[in-house]
């Protein structure tokens, strides 16, 4: 019994070490002065600096897309989800399924697909929003199923009937009625595409230009042409700003999670 | 007549006749009860006064000199209380109270008085700030009604609105919503399947069955003159003696009862309390089981009729089971109607 527990335990604290030597390697290597002489050629946050004076408009690049991505998957996904919600039915299924698809297709595919389509306007395919548009496509399933299983826990039709008896036309519903209790959701969903979307790297890859570099996309670039202490330096930035967001989503998701239940 | 409801029918996509052509009309000031077993299209009915269904083409909802046929629910002024409450857990008590009053527009000012009087008449004033989910069932249940009143509305619907509560608690409050719907002297149509409800609240009953009204009166009248053997059977659960009218006699297997009138061809019912146990009774009967029920005791009867035959026996001792008793039924308490359709 102790031994199965002490072999428990040792697989346990592998498995992370597995995962965590690595990250831990990766920071120290953004903060130390030479890599190749380890630890004792002393700290420096140099190369933070550094990678800031470099790749600063991609991070700036990428919050704004994230921002804009959110805008655009609360306008679509909002009420995208509502009309789904009231009307459940086999249109309704296949049109979910069909926003989903983008999940199953590779970003790359997606990616080639938008190029072929719009890759002949210039002025769209050198602009920050065309990297936007691929982004919008990849995270609305996020959005419009965190807010659809939200308002699927709930007796939304009803409630609405309850308002319109007192009075609430259809707009006044979708604003003190709708929207409030479908909040925990739309926050979950919110969070999630935020949270992608910095990420996102398949399909930013194939729409970048060599002016508009994301956050992942620049990564990679630093990878492939700086040395290992700038990337990791890089790495390091990527961390700070992801992991805060990892944990509000799961924060989100869990408190959605509550209500669905 | 402040409602008048000419014609009102509804078929469901596919074909499904949920209410055949009805009319109703309701005074000013009336408590009015759809009574009807699930199905009987009260439901239907009732969310067609409110809006919240559409009728078939011809219908005709008037409210005094206004035609609101074709209103939106949103702008017919009818107050709704739901068999779920439907209270909005996105506000408080005062704001779930409040919401209709913000809808006219009124005055700040206005709105907190008007929501203040009501909390008061609903005895709500402990729970007014508290959110929807810190509340119990009958205290939400007072909620949706303090909700559907607090804009004035000039019809009260409530559809079913004690079934979600457990059965100690909905006696009191049945007394309860009976008392604060008379003190609001509001017009109110209230749907429910509980005969003991409707007959404690409304002043009129509208029987429902399959879709049309079978009888509409007082609780008196329908108690004691029902017109057909549905409503004997659904308000005050007459049960059928079976046997075989001939003349001003009711033949049965355990004897003879002599009825007050000539009802060749109708079928004959009564009620557990007119059945008694006397010695010199004309019908003869077997006691099958005896039920202690504390005012009295609940007895089955059989051998008198086709069916078991239910008597409500008061007195300290009972006769057992297995003993042969002798049973009357007095003539005015025979109920003799139209034989029901087989497929009732």
């Amino acid at each position: 019994m102790r031994i199965g527990k002490a072999l428990q335990l040792a697989v346990t604290l592998l498995a992370a070490a597995f995962l965590l030597v690595p990250t831990i390697q990766s920071v120290l290597a953004g903060l130390t002065v030479n890599y190749f002489q380890g630890l004792k050629s002393g700290l420096t946050l140099k190369w933070v600096i550094e990678v800031w004076a470099l790749y600063s408009g991609s991070i700036f690049l990428s919050l704004g897309i994230a921002l804009a991505c959110l805008v655009m998957t609360l306008l679509i996904g909002v009420p995208a989800a509502y009309a789904m919600a009231r009307n459940p039915g086999r249109l309704t299924r296949a049109l979910e399924e069909f926003i989903s698809l983008p999940l199953a297709i590779p970003g790359l595919a997606l990616a080639l697909a938008l190029l072929q389509l719009y890759g002949s306007y210039k002025g769209f395919r050198l602009s920050w929003t065309f990297i936007l548009v691929g982004h919008v496509l990849y995270t609305l399933p996020f959005m419009v199923r965190a807010v659809m299983s939200v308002l699927a826990a709930i007796d939304l039709k009803t409630l609405e009937e309850g308002a319109a008896s007192l009075g609430a036309g259809p707009a006044r519903r979708f604003v003190d009625i709708v929207i409030p209790n479908a909040l925990p959701g739309i926050l979950a969903g919110a969070l999630t595409v935020v949270t992608l979307s910095i990420g996102e790297f398949n399909l930013t890859w194939m729409l970048h230009t060599p002016y508009l570099k994301t956050l992942p996309v620049g990564l990679a670039d630093s990878y492939a042409s700086m040395r290992l202490e700038i990337a990791s330096a890089y790495t390091l930035i990527f961390f700070v700003m992801i992991v805060p967001l990892l944990l509000a989503m799961q924060w989100a998701s869990a408190r959605a999670q509550r209500i669905t239940r | 007549m402040t409602l008048t409801l000419r014609n009102i029918a509804k078929t469901f996509p596919g074909g499904t006749r949920a209410l055949l052509p009805t009319d109703l009309d309701i005074a000013e000031g009336e408590i009015v009860s759809l009574l009807g077993p699930s199905g009987c299209g009260k439901t239907t009915l009732l969310r067609i006064i409110a809006g919240l269904e559409t009728a078939d083409a011809g219908a005709s909802i008037r409210f005094k000199d206004d035609d609101m046929t074709h209103q939106p629910v949103e702008r017919r002024k009818v107050g709704m209380v739901f068999q779920s409450y439907a209270l909005f857990p996105n506000m408080s008590v005062r704001g779930n109270i409040g919401y209709g009053l913000k809808m006219q527009r009124l005055p700040r000012a206005a709105i907190d008085a008007r929501v203040d009087e009501v909390i008061a008449l609903c005895r709500l004033e402990p729970y007014a700030g508290r959110t929807i989910t810190a509340l119990s069932g009958g205290q939400r249940q007072r909620v949706a009604l303090a909700r559907a009143f607090a804009p004035r509305p000039r019809l009260l619907l409530l559809d079913e609105p004690l079934s979600a509560l457990d059965a100690a608690l909905r006696g009191t409050l049945r007394d309860e919503l009976a008392a604060l719907l008379r003190q609001f002297g509001i017009t109110a149509i209230f749907v429910t399947h509980d005969q003991d409800e409707a007959m404690a609240i409304a002043d009129r009953v509208a029987v429902m069955s399959q879709g049309r009204v079978a009888q509409i009166g007082t609780p008196e009248a329908l108690y004691r003159a029902p017109e057909t053997a549905f409503v004997a059977r659904f308000v005050g659960n007459s049960m059928p003696l079976g046997g075989k009218i001939d003349g001003g006699t009711l033949h049965l297997p355990g004897g003879d009862l002599t009825l007050n009138a000539t009802a060749t061809g109708k079928a004959a019912f009564v009620r557990a309390e007119d059945v008694k146990i006397t010695a010199d009774g004309p019908l003869t009967a077997r006691v099958e089981t005896v039920t202690f029920l504390g005012t009295h005791y609940r007895i089955a009867l059989s051998g008198a009729t086709d069916a078991p035959l239910f008597c409500l026996h008061q007195g300290l001792t009972a006769p057992k089971p297995g003993e042969t008793v002798r049973v009357t039924i007095a003539p005015h308490a025979i109920l003799t109607l139209e034989p029901e359709k087989a497929a009732a």
